[in-house]
């Protein structure tokens, strides 16, 4: 298998951890709440499907478990941030803290072990396509994940919903003048994320790379926040971006198996200078930021 | 429903200031030590080792006193930026690149001596962190990034700088292959300061500098003007008071700070680089910040007791065997109690004494 052949088969799933927990993020972002708790959560997530998965649970249990789990840490961010208006970068700091704790004190026992992958599904006549066809060879949870994906790109633009969403985030005052209980569908839109970050962790630790180790998130939480601002708030544009992600994750991988001397802490690192750089650039320009930004973002609600 | 409500009081309580991270620690106790129940643990052994111990004896409180150099040093700095809401959360990047810098000359110059050089090695060090957090400053001034994510960035790739160096050029080729370098020389230490104790000269540094942070932001015009900037952005902007500036000032304090501190770990207690320079100072300076207030004299409580934290639960391991991740579920529970009780200092909670009907 080429490099390119390879990289196009995988980067779906390695997408997905991004994609997954970056959608999440980007329906508390919008309305106008900044969980910065993503890597905890996920690192909670990611310990309770391995543990299950690793206990003959099963696959549907583990994400059940880990979406549930980071759903509750969620609200625990809801309840500080939300309930007691303190301010939003502490409380998510202080979550990832807990949940990267959390996850180190279940997971303690499994280090280094492994669990059985889901199986990959293919798409009869495309998955045999040369070159090109290992993109149609994906487990379920990539088939389910891009169906969210359009989901939720469809409420945004569409749905009652999703408008009452942005509205909260742009203009929570008149949105609650209007009649809608802002901090009760915050709440929501925070939970939606945390459930989101949970299965983006048990994706990581059972299916992607299903094996355990401290510290497995390594940043793609971050990551994942800082994918909703490359994609300026737009599903469609977050969804290139983590697979961008997917992209520069495996080709660390195929540049350390090919020989080249590159040291493999700078292709490690890959991730973490591409975001910077990206994020430069994105940033810089502050007219699409302002077009699309979202106005309340941080701020708490008071009536 | 019938639900409490927070009512703003009409000027903040300075005893809740000054109640709020005492309630926080009581509650985070318990809801840890009920924790510690569920995992089977005595919570009588686990309090005795995690937070008497570690001040009953004389060496254990000078173990602390060493560990809260590195703390009360790089939140003192984060708590600067904090002030005028520049949120520096890559300290941990900063203080390795500190270490790094600071090693530089002893791995390159093994044979140096003189007294001048642990001095030089420390101000490298602060530069370094400066250099480090320099970029984040530089992203966010000029190109508008969000400083959060980009400092957080750096500090994972500060960290495979490091993982680079121990694994590659740095690595002591008499080290039986560990990720670690050479072990200092002599002058390359900072002497010590209390006889018989690891304690050392950087300690009373740090305190020196916790003076300074405090006269810096409660009796000057530069520290006035990061404060306006972060509690009323418009009227800074109103008063001429340049947005670039506090940003590039928080910012290079921060990472001077962390920097500093890095080159006192390397250059004290641990006397190499290795990669496990740090455990985390980076991210829970950040807890001991906020938990002081934000203010300089708040910052040296706290970080002593997070300190006391850092060592109780090296004990507990080994008396109790907790698992050393408890210290950070611990951290990360202070930090949300905390958050809790200092809303109290700005907010008061009004039950409602009678129904309201269907609008609650």
């Amino acid at each position: 298998m080429s490099a390119v052949e390879f990289i196009l088969a995988s980067m779906l799933a390695a997408a997905t951890p991004f994609l997954l927990a970056a959608l999440g993020e980007l329906v508390a972002e919008r309305s106008g709440v900044m969980n910065l708790g993503v890597e905890g959560m996920m690192a909670l997530g990611a310990a309770l499907a391995f543990i299950i998965v690793h206990n003959g649970g099963g696959h549907f249990l583990a994400f059940l478990a880990a979406g549930l789990a980071a759903t509750a840490l969620s609200l625990v961010f809801a309840f500080v941030a939300l309930g007691f208006r303190a301010n939003q970068v502490a409380t998510g700091l202080a979550i990832g803290i807990f949940g990267q704790g959390l996850s180190a004190l279940f997971g303690k026992s499994y280090e280094a072990m492994t669990v059985k992958s889901l199986p990959k599904m293919s798409i009869p006549g495309l998955s045999d396509l040369p070159v090109i066809g290992g993109l149609f060879t994906q487990d379920i949870v990539v088939w389910l994940s891009l169906i969210v994906t359009l989901v939720i790109g469809i409420a945004f633009a569409r749905s009652k919903v999703g408008l009452v969403l942005r509205a909260v985030g742009e203009n929570p005052k008149a949105a609650r003048a209007i009649g809608y209980p802002v901090i009760a569908i915050r709440v929501g839109a925070v939970a939606f994320g945390g459930l989101m970050a949970g299965f983006a962790g048990a994706y990581a630790s059972v299916v992607y790379t299903p094996l355990w180790a401290d510290g497995m998130i390594a940043g793609r939480g971050w990551i994942a926040i800082a994918l909703v601002v490359f994609g300026t708030w737009l599903t469609g544009r977050i969804f290139l971006g983590a697979c961008l992600f997917g992209a520069v994750s495996l080709i660390g991988l195929t540049a350390q198996t090919s020989g080249l001397a590159i040291p493999s802490q700078l292709l490690s690192s890959l991730p973490y200078i591409v975001t910077i750089v990206v994020l430069g650039i994105i940033s810089s320009n502050k007219r699409l930021l302002k077009l699309n930004g979202i106005a309340s973002l941080g701020e708490p609600f008071e009536r | 429903m019938m639900m409490p409500h927070l009512i703003r009081r009409e000027r903040a309580s300075l005893k809740m200031t000054l109640l709020a991270p005492v309630i926080a620690l009581a509650v985070a106790i318990v809801l840890n030590f009920a924790l510690y129940i569920l995992m089977g643990k005595s919570p009588l052994d686990v309090f005795h080792a995690m937070l008497l111990e570690p001040i009953l004896s004389w060496y254990s409180f000078t173990e602390v006193l060493l560990k809260m150099g590195p703390l009360l040093l790089i939140a003192q700095g984060l708590a600067i930026g904090y002030r005028a809401k520049v949120f520096n959360i890559g300290a941990e990047g900063q203080f390795i690149l500190g270490a790094v810098c600071a090693s530089s000359i002893p791995v390159w110059f093994p044979q140096a001596e003189g007294a001048w050089i642990w001095p030089l090695m420390l101000l490298l060090g602060a530069l370094g962190g400066a250099f480090w957090a320099s970029i984040t400053a530089f992203w966010r001034v000029r190109l508008n990034a969000n400083e959060i994510l980009v400092s957080l960035m750096l500090a994972l790739v500060a960290e495979q700088v490091l993982n680079y160096l121990l694994l590659g050029p740095w690595k002591d080729p008499m080290g039986f292959n560990f990720p670690q370098s050479v072990m200092f020389q002599m002058d390359a230490l900072v002497p010590t300061l209390i006889p018989g104790t690891r304690v050392n000269v950087s300690l009373l540094i740090t305190l020196f500098l916790s003076i300074l942070a405090w006269a810096f932001m409660q009796k000057s015009f530069a520290g006035y003007k990061l404060q306006v900037g972060g509690l009323a952005p418009g009227a800074a902007r109103y008063a001429g008071f340049s947005e670039s500036g506090a940003i590039w000032l928080s910012l290079l304090i921060g990472g001077f700070a962390a920097g500093l501190a890095g080159a006192a770990e390397v250059a004290g207690p641990l006397g190499q680089l290795q990669r496990s320079i740090s455990t985390g100072y980076g991210y829970a300076a950040i807890i001991v910040a906020y938990l002081g207030g934000l203010h300089p004299i708040g910052i040296i409580l706290s970080s002593f007791f997070m300190a006391i934290l850092y060592i109780g639960g090296d004990n507990a391991m080994v008396s109790a065997s907790l698992p050393i991740a408890a210290v950070r579920v611990f951290q990360g529970s202070l930090l949300l109690s905390y958050l809790i009780a200092v809303a109290f200092v700005r907010y008061r909670i009004e039950w409602p004494t009678t129904p309201k009907g269907a609008r609650a």
